[in-house]
């Protein structure tokens, strides 16, 4: 069960060095609702022996919520206030991947240097957490497009999420549930502020609205 | 053994210009046409050593041993590659360092070849080669570090003889190797091996202006190149499973055929990447091997 486990994990970094790599935004988000749904199986997968409702509550909640309704509120802003389809990047894409390769390495030895990986039993975990939430961190700040900086913030939740589910069982549950609907509240209100960003000054590029703080 | 090892040279040696057959003829039956004979690749290589080849004359020595030391270099290379669940003819500590310099010593002699015809155009390919051989590299060598690594040992015979495609670091290290294997042998979506469209060609580009004998030691060493690349391929997918070697031999030649089989639909399936998008993908091919030997170290 560990080796599937780990095969997942070693899924979900891929898909992170993917969404560095990827330079249309329709991809990255598709490949962050694959990630949702992956977290989703995660959840069920490592809580096998002790799979109660309240797991498989949060396990589905994370699919359906990771998987299918956020990508659709971002591919409905993305409608809505007519996006551009590329990401411009401040950081080139290929600059980008190896970048995420040197995070990787940062976030397997953070992983074997921390007590808390041991503690969990399957070793992937921590890295795997950390590398998600660093390529969220990344993402927000290598793309100047306004939707990005949302993709990120909701791939950061997911790295959040893994350390989270894999870690401790009770308790965080409800501090989970909390992050996940503080998620999709801000997906929302983010998709909101892009529209009337955009239709205020015609674009939704981070760094032309870096001028307007006085 | 002996024998074994001089098997698996003739197969190579024989078999080799076989695989481009192949692809064309999955390419013809998916599109539904007849396609060229099977064979086609050896009568263009018969054909082409019965002409006389014409020299520019601003061509030194360089132009001339180009096609000779990239042949001899795929030779040697096919001889340190282990096939068929034996061992290579050259086998050591370390020979998977020469495997990959091997290559690259007959890519740097095409490319010196091609700069000495003084043509601005093959020169453009020369460096369009240089760039992406430069970037398919790492993922090359990052992935056999990962084979050695995992199975504990720098000689390819033992690499591939204990190595099995049943880890996840293997199948992350076949993917990079099969996106090197479509690069390095000019296949889509690097580059089409079809066109002779100025704009889109990358390797062809820098053979224009060899002839005759040349040129069909070009196109033989180019197809060792495929061979021995899908040997390395094929003989991480494929563990020694059964010590007969009539079978063996004959699962090597089949999953060799398969693989060809795979490339040619790859081709019929996609179209030829932008020439910008290409180190993306080789990027990616790179990132793959990087984070499989990352987890084979960690």
């Amino acid at each position: 069960m560990i080796e599937f486990i780990e095969i997942l994990l070693m899924l979900l970094i891929l898909f992170d060095l993917a969404l560095l790599g990827v330079s249309r935004l329709k991809t990255c988000i598709t490949i962050s609702s694959l990630q949702g749904m992956l977290l989703g199986i995660f959840t069920v997968l490592a809580h096998t022996q002790g799979l109660t409702l309240r797991i498989a509550l949060i396990a589905a909640a994370a699919f359906v919520l990771k998987g299918f309704l956020f990508p659709r509120l971002l591919g409905r802003s993305i409608r809505e206030a007519s996006v551009s389809l590329e990401l411009e990047p401040y950081i080139g894409y290929i600059p980008s991947v190896i970048a995420g390769l040197a995070l990787l390495g940062a976030s397997l030895w953070l992983g074997a240097k921390l007590p808390l990986s041991s503690a969990i039993g399957i070793p992937l975990v921590v890295p795997a957490a950390l590398m998600t939430f660093f390529t969220g961190l990344f993402l927000i700040i290598a793309r100047k497009n306004a939707l990005t900086q949302c993709l990120g913030y909701i791939i950061v939740e997911n790295g959040i999420y893994i350390i989270g589910v894999a870690s401790v069982v009770e308790i965080p549950m409800l501090v989970e549930l909390g992050i996940l609907l503080d998620a999709s509240v801000a997906v929302l209100v983010m998709g909101v502020a892009i529209y009337h960003i955009n239709r205020e000054f015609d674009h939704i590029e981070t760094d032309r609205l870096d001028t307007l703080k006085g | 053994m002996q024998a074994a090892v001089f098997t698996n040279l003739a197969l190579g040696l024989v078999l080799a210009p076989l695989l481009s057959g192949i692809i064309n003829r999955t390419k013809a039956a998916v599109a539904g046409r007849k396609g060229q004979p099977l064979l086609q690749a050896y009568f263009d290589i018969y054909k082409n050593l019965r002409k006389g080849a014409v020299y520019s004359t601003t061509a030194s020595w360089l132009f001339r041993a180009g096609p000779v030391v990239g042949l001899a270099a795929a030779v040697a290379a096919l001889c340190i590659v282990p096939a068929s669940g034996s061992a290579a003819a050259l086998a050591f500590a370390g020979d998977l360092v020469l495997f990959a310099y091997v290559l690259g010593l007959a890519r740097f002699f095409t490319v010196l070849a091609a700069l000495d015809t003084g043509s601005s155009f093959e020169g453009m390919g020369a460096s369009r080669e240089v760039f992406f051989a430069a970037l398919a590299e790492p993922a090359l060598l990052a992935g056999l570090a990962t084979v050695a690594r995992k199975t504990g040992t720098l000689s390819l015979t033992e690499m591939i003889s204990t190595a099995s495609a049943n880890s996840p670091e293997l199948v992350l290290v076949l993917a990079a190797l099969g996106i090197v294997f479509l690069c390095e042998n000019c296949r889509i979506p690097f580059d089409d091996p079809t066109t002779h469209l100025e704009l889109t060609m990358i390797h062809e580009v820098m053979v224009l202006d060899h002839s005759g004998p040349d040129f069909a030691f070009i196109q033989y060493g180019a197809a060792l190149k495929a061979w021995v690349l899908g040997s390395l391929i094929v003989g991480i997918l494929l563990p020694a499973f059964s010590s007969s070697r009539p079978l063996m031999l004959a699962c090597f030649v089949g999953a060799m055929f398969l693989l060809a089989v795979t490339v040619g639909l790859i081709e019929s399936g996609m179209a030829r990447l932008r020439l910008l998008r290409v180190p993306q993908l080789l990027a990616a091919a790179s990132a793959l091997s990087v984070f499989a030997f990352m987890l084979v170290v960690r």
